[in-house]
């Protein structure tokens, strides 16, 4: 499933989509300013974002014990509720609050994993060159011959089997991170290393090494300045990824276990009987497609202002 | 041909790993992986799975001991409770990995049938608003998670119009209406991701082809635009095409395990799923050999019809 990053990433190299018609002068040089969709986007991601972490101090209804018995499944405003309520009556606009926070924790932190090691790796293989590279490609590669998502799916089910005291909330979610983590190492190791190849070769960097500048000192001094903006953008795709795996992990029972909510989950409770109570897996539908949306975009938009290619050689 | 020997020596290589993996699967599991297995099993019971699984054997017999079964068909038997004989899981592999792909199949027929008069009609229209909304749509549509398409379909196509059913296989022999009555929302449901990739790169690809010389030489000897675009811009392209379908096929086999699960289709999604369910752990991995098999082979034959269309490829591979 991370691969379709990847994909996008190399459907928008050179196809100079969406980012692509952001505004530019008659002279055809990119302005500096971000468009309207740009801030649109990144007006949602701070409000999102916002909400899940003040979750616990907002004026909002206990997303699991908050039952309003008499008006279950209630519509959309209806008895004081925005988003209605489920089943049992929880308020729905509360448990996506807080399943924005077990989402994003998710799609965030596993990416941060992803790149803080992928990206190290990426780094030293396309700068060391030689046995380091070769090393690092093969297990790049090995990695990649499995596909992501039922990679993910077995390390979750081996390390926090289901139907055990160790798929509790805090643990499933660490494995989680860990497991889509893992699995987003060779992805953002590839582009990283690719990169990297092609900034080692600019004559700073030979200039940097003539003055003396220690390995370390070019590696992360020169080049990886410039490497961050693809790290950015596949970082910003693979997020926007990662929160739709984090939903197909709820559908074979691997993501947050109930009754605590994810986007996910919520979305799977209603898979069986989607006309019950629309609003419980409507609303997460709409912020994981907005949420990803706002996500790709930015991705994109930071891809064209830096001319990310998938492979800058 | 010297490449595709030296890719067949990567695949096998690759397999080995890949299946060594799953092979030892089982011994990942935290604490007594027999108990997580068999939680209420006799000691004899257990006896008999640590043995099957080869727990007392170090991991490189282990595997081979797998490996032979494997390769013989014997993938040994689902955990069904004290004294009863669960389900072979070959059976199970046998009659569900067909129907994974199939499905896989005709959601690919689907996306180009898509994607080809889309991209080929926006590469023509390049620039225009004809092409900025579609872009827009297909940019749009490839945000829908599959799940999400599902969902809504189900919504309105099963629950409130009855149009068409929402679970269950239906094999194409005596029906084949059925067939594809049960097929349309889960084959769907895939597409929406997938059919904007391929058109976007399909645009992009045209829009080069579009200005080169030979295209001019064409309009000039007054050949119509549909014949230009059809037979000789589009063919070029094929190589495009056949690249994202290489870089799309994980997103392929993942888009069918999760509408399997949802459609109850039967397929190794949905058995996969009902093994992590049920902790089945030695058809858990069966289930991921088989499809990580799949996977490598899958990439392996697009690598090398690649190769054989493109004889300018030797070395690098274009993604």
């Amino acid at each position: 499933m991370l691969e379709s990053a990847e994909t996008e990433l190399a459907a928008a190299a050179g196809a100079g989509t969406l980012a692509g018609m952001e505004p530019t002068t008659t002279d055809g040089t990119r302005k500096r300013r971000l468009g309207v969709v740009a801030w649109i986007a990144i007006i949602w991601l701070v409000i999102v974002v916002g909400a899940a972490i003040l979750a616990p101090v907002l004026p909002i209804k206990d997303p699991i014990n908050g039952y309003d018995y008499l008006n279950t499944k209630a519509g959309l405003f209806k008895a004081g509720h925005i988003f209605g309520t489920d089943d049992s009556g929880n308020d729905v606009f509360s448990r996506v609050i807080w399943g924005a926070q077990a989402s994003l924790l998710i799609g965030v932190g596993s990416i941060v994993f992803g790149t803080l090691i992928g990206g190290f790796l990426g780094l030293f293989a396309g700068f060391k060159g030689g046995l380091a590279d070769t090393v690092i490609s093969a297990f790049f590669n090995i990695f990649l011959a499995f596909p992501q998502l039922v990679l993910a799916l077995t390390l979750v089910s081996v390390f926090s089997p289901p139907g055990t005291s160790s798929a509790r909330w805090s643990h499933r979610i660490a494995i989680v991170i860990l497991a889509v983590g893992i699995v987003s190492i060779p992805i953002l190791g590839r582009i990283t290393r690719a990169n990297t190849l092609a900034w080692s070769q600019r004559e700073f960097v030979m200039a940097a090494r003539a003055q003396g500048a220690t390995d370390m000192r070019v590696m992360f001094r020169e080049v990886l300045p410039n490497v961050v903006p693809a790290m950015l953008s596949i970082a910003l795709l693979s997020v926007a990824v990662v929160i739709v795996l984090e939903g197909a992990l709820a559908i074979f029972g691997l993501s947050i276990p109930a009754p605590s909510p994810s986007w996910g989950n919520m979305i799977e409770s209603q898979i069986s009987n989607p006309d019950s109570a629309p609003t419980v897996w409507m609303v997460p539908s709409a912020l994981i497609l907005l949420t990803v949306l706002s996500l790709n975009y930015l991705g994109d938009v930071v891809r064209a202002r830096f001319d990310v290619r998938e492979a800058a050689i | 041909m010297e490449a595709i020997i030296r890719r067949l020596i990567q695949l096998v290589v690759v397999l080995v790993i890949v299946t060594f993996f799953t092979a030892i699967l089982s011994a990942l599991l935290p604490g007594d992986p027999v108990k997580t297995i068999a939680p209420f099993a006799t000691d004899q019971q257990r006896a008999e799975i640590r043995n099957t699984l080869g727990l007392d054997e170090n991991i490189v017999v282990r595997y081979g001991q797998w490996l032979g079964n494997f390769v013989r068909g014997d993938m040994g038997r689902e955990y069904a409770g004290a004294g009863v004989q669960g389900p072979s899981v070959y059976g199970i592999v046998k009659t569900s990995l067909p129907r994974s792909l199939l499905l896989m199949v005709y959601v690919q027929i689907l996306t180009l049938l898509i994607a080809v008069p889309l991209g080929i009609y926006t590469a023509y229209r390049a620039g225009t608003r004809v092409d900025g909304i579609a872009n827009g749509i297909a940019f749009g549509l490839f945000s829908i998670p599959a799940y999400v398409a599902a969902t809504l379909m189900i919504l309105f196509l099963s629950v409130q119009h009855h149009l068409l059913p929402s679970e269950g296989w239906v094999a194409i022999t005596p029906s084949p209406l059925e067939h594809f009555k049960h097929l349309v929302m889960p084959v769907l449901a895939i597409t929406i991701g997938q059919f904007a990739i391929y058109a976007r790169l399909l645009r992009t690809d045209m829009v080069a082809t579009l200005q080169e010389d030979y295209i001019l030489m064409a309009k000039s000897k007054g050949i119509s635009d549909s014949r230009i675009l059809w037979r000789h811009a589009l063919r070029p392209s094929s190589l495009t095409l056949l690249t994202v379908a290489g870089l799309n096929v994980g997103s392929l086999i993942s888009g069918a395990l999760i509408i399997e699960v949802i459609f109850h289709l039967n397929g190794i999604g949905y058995q996969l799923q009902q093994a992590i369910a049920t902790r089945q752990y030695i058809a858990l991995q069966d289930f991921v050999a088989v499809i990580a098999i799949v996977y490598v082979l899958v990439n392996f034959a697009v690598d090398a019809l690649y190769r054989i269309l493109d004889p300018r490829i030797r070395g690098a591979r274009i993604g």
